[in-house]
């Protein structure tokens, strides 16, 4: 950040993890600049602590916004290819599109093995979107915020551009993975069946010891819940970790090259290294995503009657 | 770092995503793609069975030239038969054509000594009676030697 303040780096550091926040500031607050809100406003956060104070009824705008965005990019480039799909040899991005298509395609119907017409679209969009998400922290992490201010006017903004160092964009996957799980689990197995596989599993003891299962019910919901709530948590917090964890080190490389020739330099490297690595990271993130996600559908169909 | 109401604006692009996705894109891709393979297979089959074909016409085609070489080889034998045949037949009809010739000759030949025994013997007395004419120098009364001279023709 290029600001006439000057900025330590705890604050430069502070500033690059702040999302742009549009939100409600309760009536009676008091703003940054020492003004009061007179009645409940709906409005722009200006630091950190306005945004923090705006609670669950605000909204991350540089996190939806580049999300959409990176998503439509992908709807639009598939959708375009699928509409123009022929049948003869394909060339550059139908061939393309294709290749990941088919990629996507095997690996579910390896991890999945049931008749559903949404999973393996889920699959594809989940890796195309959560890859194009990532792919944004290979930019360099200045080069959007540092526009962003100049397109605003505005040298202080907030924007924050990789979705998935946020943990709202992650979570907001995982829960709808998390909803579908349940809501197929019901589906394919009924209410009924979805309790009992909550309660009657991993422990039941037989019909002739019956009074055991009072006993053992508990045990079994306490263990299941646990494990079923854990998944999209794990899910979710597993993608924000690794991208936010990279994102912080981009932005400490990015402190080197205020620093001087030498260690802007030095930066310089670090920087190209560590973006490299971070390649086979954001793949290696979406694909873990999209296979964590067909396997937790498959666990949805999957009834215990089976085994 | 705080959880809000972007979360709900995630899940629903997310769902939003997935919906037209699952809609305009996975089904159309993948009826392609599908359809491709089956081409291809049925172009690999396709050229299987040709390769079969080609196998097939190629022994075939052997087969075939090897019975006409055949079938040549017994023509030119037979014509070569025939020839031989020809020549001999040729042969024996000059063969024959020349013996009659000289047959032929042969009489002529014999027709004209003959003949000109004949002559001579009709001519021989006359020639004697004036040849003895002349040595005895005197008229030899033809009738008185007429035997004699006719033993004398016979001789001849």
């Amino acid at each position: 950040m290029a600001s006439s303040e000057a900025l330590t780096s705890t604050d430069y550091i502070q500033h690059h993890l702040q999302n742009m926040t549009y939100g409600k500031l309760p009536a009676g607050y008091i703003r940054y600049d020492g003004s009061v809100v007179e009645q409940d406003t709906w409005t722009m956060a200006h630091t950190s602590q306005e945004a923090k104070d705006m609670g669950f009824m605000a909204v991350h705008v540089d996190t939806i916004g580049w999300s959409i965005f990176v998503g439509l990019i992908f709807a639009f480039l598939f959708q375009r290819v699928a509409k123009k799909a022929h049948t003869g040899v394909p060339r550059g991005v139908q061939s393309f599109v294709e290749l990941i298509t088919s990629f996507v395609q095997n690996t579910v119907s390896e991890l999945f093995h049931f008749n559903s017409r949404i999973v393996a679209p889920m699959a594809l969009t989940v890796f195309c979107w959560v890859f194009l998400m990532n792919l944004m922290d290979l930019v360099p992490v200045d080069w959007l915020p540092q526009a962003a201010a100049i397109v605003s006017g505005d040298p202080h903004i907030y924007f924050k551009v990789v979705p998935t160092t946020d943990p709202n964009a992650t979570m907001g996957m995982a829960f709808t993975v998390f909803a579908m799980m349940i809501f197929f689990s019901c589906r394919e197995k009924g209410v009924i069946g979805f309790i009992k596989e909550l309660t009657c599993h991993p422990f039941f003891a037989p019909k002739s010891k019956w009074y055991l299962n009072i006993v053992l019910i508990p045990i079994n919901a306490v263990l299941e819940t646990i494990a079923l709530v854990a998944k999209p948590i794990s899910l979710g917090l597993r993608l924000f970790g690794n991208m936010y964890a990279g994102e912080v080190i981009f932005i400490l490389i990015a402190i080197l090259f205020s620093v001087g020739l030498i260690f802007g330099l030095l930066g310089g490297v670090l920087q190209w290294a560590w973006a490299v690595f971070h390649i086979l990271v954001i793949t290696l993130q979406a694909f873990i995503f999209m296979v964590l996600t067909t396997v937790y559908m498959a666990m949805a169909f999957d009834s215990l009657d089976e085994h | 770092m705080n959880i809000n109401l972007t979360i709900i604006g995630q899940s629903l692009t997310f769902i939003v995503f997935i919906l037209f996705c699952m809609k305009y894109v996975w089904p159309a891709l993948i009826s392609v793609m599908e359809e491709r393979e089956k081409k291809i297979a049925d172009g690999l089959e396709k050229a299987d069975m040709a390769e079969k074909d080609r196998e097939l016409a190629k022994k075939e085609a052997a087969k075939q030239i090897k019975e006409a070489k055949e079938k040549a080889a017994e023509i030119i034998e037979q014509a070569n038969k025939r020839a031989t045949q020809i020549v001999e037949e040729a042969k024996e009809t000059a063969v024959t054509e020349a013996d009659r010739i000289k047959a032929a000759a042969q009489a002529e030949v014999e027709r004209q000594v003959s003949h000109a025994r004949e002559e001579l013997r009709s001519k021989v007395a006359v020639l004697a009676l004036s040849g003895a004419e002349k040595v005895l120098g005197e008229s030899i009364d033809a009738s008185s030697h007429n035997a004699m001279l006719d033993k004398l023709a016979a001789e001849l």
